[in-house]
C-alpha cells in the first residue's frame, strides 16, 4: 500500500516503505472473522503494520528466551516455550503446542490410569 | 480455526524477511519455526480483528476504523505497538493525501485538454466517488500485492 512507485511524484519516492505484507491478504483474513462488515482503509493499514510488529516481537522474544540462543538458532520449541511462558503470547498456545516424545506421553497416560485405579 | 484452501496464510517470503530483519545477523531460523510464526501471525490478525470489531459494535458502527484497531492492541496488551503504529499511521495518511492530490491534479491537467464544460461535472462526480471509495473498503491496487515465492 505504501510501496513506492518510481516515476511518480518525487515526494512519494522519498517516503520509506511503511509495510511489506500485502494488505489484500490481511483483508482476506480479517473478512473471515464473523460479524465484520467493512474495514476502513486506515484500519487495514494499522492491522497490517501491527502484524509485522507482532512477527518481529514474537521472533525476537522467542529467540531471547529460547535455548537456541547459544546455537544462534531459532527453532519451533523456542516458540512453543514463549507461547506458554509469556502472557501476551498465551493466545498462541493452541497453535504452538509444546511437543513431547510419544514415549513420555504414554508414560504420563499410564500414570493417570494408575491414579484412577488408586482412587 | 478454519483451514481453507484459499490461503488465510501470509506470504512466506515476506514473513521470512521480517523475521530475519528482527533477529541478529546470522541466526538460523528453522523452516518449522518460520511456518509457525506465519500461522501465529494469521491468528494474530483474527484475534485483533475480533477485538477491534467488538469496539466498533459497542459504538454501533459497522465499519472498523483506526481507533478500533488501536484499542484492540491495548486490550491485547500490545501497548508497545501503539506508538510505532500511530507514527506509521501519520506517515501513511500524509502519503495517501499526497497521492490523492497528485492523481487529482493529473486528472485535471489531462481533462483540460478535452472539453472543459463536460469536465466540470464529471470531475465533481469522480471526486464524490473517490471520497466514497476512501471511506469504504479500499480498492486494492495491483502494485500492492506481493508476488508470493512458491515455497510450499
Amino acid at each position: 500500500m505504501a510501496q513506492t512507485n518510481p516515476g511518480k511524484d518525487s515526494q512519494a519516492s522519498e517516503a520509506k516503505k511503511l509495510i511489506s505484507l500485502p494488505t489484500s491478504r490481511v483483508r482476506l483474513i480479517m473478512k473471515s472473522s464473523p460479524d465484520v462488515s467493512s474495514i476502513n482503509q486506515d484500519a487495514l493499514f494499522l492491522t497490517t503494520k501491527a502484524t509485522e510488529l507482532f512477527v518481529q516481537h514474537l521472533a525476537l522474544t522467542s529467540f531471547n528466551n529460547g535455548s537456541g540462543r547459544e546455537a544462534n538458532s531459532l527453532d519451533y520449541s523456542d516458540l512453543a516455550k514463549t507461547a506458554e511462558e509469556t502472557d501476551t503470547f498465551h493466545f498462541l498456545t493452541d497453535i504452538l503446542p509444546k511437543k513431547i516424545l510419544a514415549r513420555d506421553y504414554l508414560e504420563s497416560l499410564e500414570q493417570l490410569q494408575d491414579e484412577d485405579t488408586d482412587f | 480455526m478454519a483451514e481453507r484452501p484459499e490461503d488465510l496464510n501470509l506470504p512466506n517470503a515476506v514473513i521470512t524477511r521480517i523475521i530475519k530483519e528482527a533477529l541478529p545477523d546470522g541466526v538460523n531460523v528453522s523452516k518449522e519455526a518460520r511456518r509457525a510464526i506465519s500461522q501465529a501471525a494469521s491468528v494474530f490478525v483474527l484475534y485483533a480483528t475480533s477485538c477491534a470489531n467488538n469496539f466498533a459494535m459497542k459504538a454501533k458502527r459497522k465499519t472498523l476504523n483506526a481507533g478500533d484497531v488501536l484499542a484492540a492492541m491495548e486490550e491485547m496488551e500490545f501497548e508497545r505497538f501503539l506508538e510505532p503504529l500511530r507514527e506509521a499511521l501519520e506517515v501513511y495518511k500524509k502519503d495517501q493525501k499526497g497521492r490523492k492530490e497528485v492523481s487529482e491534479q493529473k486528472r485535471k491537467d489531462k481533462e483540460k485538454k478535452t472539453d472543459s464544460e463536460n469536465d466540470k461535472s464529471r470531475e465533481e462526480e469522480e471526486e464524490e466517488e473517490e471520497q466514497q471509495r476512501m471511506e469504504e473498503e479500499p480498492e486494492e491496487e495491483p502494485e500492492e500485492e506481493e508476488e508470493e515465492v512458491v515455497e510450499n
